[in-house]
């Protein structure tokens, strides 16, 4: 894999005049994608927030085509957009599936996984709001164990653990699984690039907090993305083939799961017990992220 | 050139889509249609078709990837039944008010539960209201013919198109189809060229969140296309004729001139009703034949002019709007329900799951038909059992 130089002043794909909330995560991440893939992009766009935020009829926010596609169809739309592409000789351009954690991890699963197996020339991210924020906060297979939503109210918050999307992903062999965080822009870009240089399945999967869903100040976004990251929460790896895991960012002075958890709102009302829970799932999924990393 | 093969239906389709020289095909394998994937499978293996073909793991995301495809901006496919077109119904949606001229076609199948692999057109009809162009084929000629003439009208009107053919008595059957050659058929449905489509050159959104204020134009425009699409079915009809001899228009009236009652039907059980209106004309009786072949966009005022000359019509519905009665009749009876000398419309229910629609089935329609004293509203079923 060639490393290719991150360059934060690349041109603005993702305009303003969008209609995302005030301190979106999903923005800054369509921003940053965009940056490092460039304008021979074309976007197939499920039901998520982005098909609101990249504005109404007549207007679009991004500079590069997009097809607004069914909640559930963004890999296969993807697919049909490649073929579309390759019967016309048009091989330098990136198609980009990009769903929230709805269409992604639940009902977008189905196709993505079908898309996955047969390792399609399409790169799908997943920004990862972890609920259904276009609707209102209800509950996904991305929410946290313990977390408030809409339908998993205070007394009786969400009682199952977060899917773990990438290793389901991963263990598709595809060619490129990666997580990213909008914290971390840098390291953000560096995936995108990585991934626009490979040909087959590429999977991206970026923690976009929202400040309307977690409960928290809007200008809270990037600290609370990074805060994810340094309680290894969301640990930022790559994972080639299936098989060779590789962490992208060691934190240097990791933070406590608790650290994290208190400062959204979404987790106040949870009880050292639910605590201890959610930092011993923290910890094994980080065990086996580092086994798998020494032992590929 | 002409080459006359021995064709079944399902067969004939992939000779139309090979003809029509598509481009990207999708589909999933669903009983009866499997034939016509696994006969496209191997003419892209081959290179017999330059096409792209992508195996999906439904019909859903199989309409999804070839909505994908033509906003992509080349010639695209799929074909389906039943329980699979169910599942594409969102997709279909999609397609028709996208106005991407894809063809699907639809070997037509009875509805679960119970399980049926048979012919019912209830699975096409409840796609009714989806913005897909419909036509109806009475034999494996018009089922090709159909692929290339289907995709000419659809992208001159950009909306999609849903082939029906039925199950078994098309699909399954063998009969000589006339395959025209390459180059007459590149004369005739040249490579697809989309003004609209995804291009770099011209970023564009397609499809995005549309307010109150524009929605309803979106679909006056739809609504536009059908009213155009009766008249570039005509049209390219009659071009059809010119270069293969074969003339499609949106109905045919057969053997109507001089008949009191006519038969009206769509599909296969026309072949049928062709032989019993020959039988009861040799015998005197002043029946007549329309063949409905394209339901969509609904052929109104040419029915209507049809219609009007007869004393009664009995309508022939394989297909159940449950709670209602046989879709086609309720068309019908909308079309007519404003014209002053309007014929009687019977109705009848038959061969539902595939029961066998026979000469003496059409002929006990006609005959109750003739023999009726009075109007009769309510569906008769025909060859019900106690």
């Amino acid at each position: 894999m060639t490393e290719t130089a991150v360059d934060l002043r690349a041109p603005e794909l993702c305009g303003p005049g969008h209609l995302a909330c005030q301190g979106c995560g999903a923005t800054l991440a369509m921003r940053y994608a965009l940056k490092a893939l460039g304008e021979r992009t074309i976007i197939a766009l499920p039901a998520c927030c982005w098909s609101v935020i990249a504005g109404p009829f007549p207007y679009c926010n991004l500079g590069v085509p997009v097809y607004h596609c069914a909640f559930e169809t963004a890999a296969a739309t993807a697919s049909g957009i490649r073929a579309g592409l390759d019967m016309q000789g048009i091989e330098d351009v990136t198609v980009m599936a990009w769903a929230g954690d709805g269409g992604t991890f639940d009902i977008g699963l189905q196709a993505l996984s079908a898309a996955a197996e047969r390792n399609e020339n399409i790169l799908f991210v997943c920004y990862d709001n972890e609920a259904y924020m276009n609707t209102g906060i209800q509950r996904s297979s991305a929410t946290p164990f313990s977390a408030w939503t809409t339908t998993t109210p205070e007394s009786s918050p969400k009682a199952d653990r977060k899917k773990d999307i990438d290793r389901i992903m991963a263990a598709h062999s595809i060619p490129y699984c990666a997580t990213a965080s909008v914290g971390y822009p840098e390291d953000l870009m560096r995936k995108f690039l990585k991934a626009k240089g490979i040909v087959g399945m590429r999977f991206i999967h970026v923690l976009a907090p929202c400040p309307a869903g977690w409960k928290m100040a809007s200008d809270m976004t990037v600290e609370i993305a990074r805060m994810a990251v340094e309680s290894n929460v969301f640990p930022l790896y790559e994972v080639e083939d299936g098989v060779r895991y590789h962490i992208t960012y060691h934190p240097k002075r990791p933070i406590s799961v608790e650290q994290y958890l208190k400062v959204q709102g979404r987790f106040k009302h949870l009880t050292p017990e639910m605590v201890a829970q959610f930092t011993a799932e923290v910890h094994e999924r980080w065990d086996r992220l580092q086994r798998d990393c020494a032992s590929s | 050139m002409v080459t006359t093969k021995v064709l079944m239906g399902n067969h004939a389709v992939s000779w139309g889509v090979m003809r029509a020289r598509v481009q990207m095909i999708s589909a999933y394998p669903i009983t009866p249609q499997t034939q016509i994937v696994e006969e496209l499978s191997e003419i892209c293996a081959s290179g017999r078709l330059d096409a792209k073909f992508i195996k999906v793991e439904s019909e859903h995301s199989a309409m999804a990837s070839v909505i994908g495809a033509s906003a992509a901006g080349v010639r695209a496919f799929t074909a389906t039944s039943a329980q699979g077109l169910a599942l594409m119904h969102e997709l279909l949606h999609w397609a028709g008010l996208g106005r991407l001229p894809v063809v699907l076609v639809d070997v037509n199948r009875a509805m679960a539960p119970g399980w049926s692999i048979w012919s019912d057109q209830t699975d096409a009809l409840s796609q009714r209201d989806t913005g897909l162009m419909q036509w109806y084929c009475e034999t494996n000629q018009e089922v090709l013919d159909g692929v290339i003439l289907g995709y000419k009208v659809a992208e001159r009107v950009r909306l999609p198109l849903m082939l029906v053919l039925d199950a078994f008595l098309l699909s399954h059957t063998y009969e000589p189809v006339e395959v025209p050659d390459e180059e007459s058929v590149d004369a005739f449905l040249p490579p697809y060229r989309s003004e609209y489509k995804l291009d770099l050159a011209k970023p564009a959104a397609f499809g995005p969140l549309t307010s109150p204020e524009h929605y309803m134009e979106l679909r006056y425009r739809q609504q536009l296309a059908f009213e155009e699409a009766v008249d570039v079915i005509i049209e390219e009809g009659k071009r059809f004729r010119e270069a293969f001899g074969r003339d499609y228009g949106l109905i045919e009236c057969y053997r109507c001139e001089g008949a009191e009652v006519a038969v009206l039907c769509a599909g296969s059980m026309t072949a049928t009703a062709r032989e019993t209106v020959d039988q009861m004309r040799e015998e005197g009786k002043p029946v007549g034949l329309i063949k409905l072949r394209v339901f969509r966009p609904f052929p109104t005022a040419i029915l209507r002019a049809a219609l009007v000359p007869l004393k009664k019509v009995a309508v022939l519905d394989r297909n159940i709007s449950a709670g209602a009665e046989g879709i086609f009749a309720q068309e019908v009876k909308a079309a007519m329900c404003n014209v002053p000398s309007a014929p009687e419309i019977h109705p009848y229910i038959l061969g539902l799951g595939g029961r066998d629609i026979t000469p003496n089935t059409i002929r006990t329609a006609l005959e109750t038909t003739l023999e009726s004293k009075t109007r009769n509203d309510i569906p008769i079923w025909l060859e019900l059992k106690e």
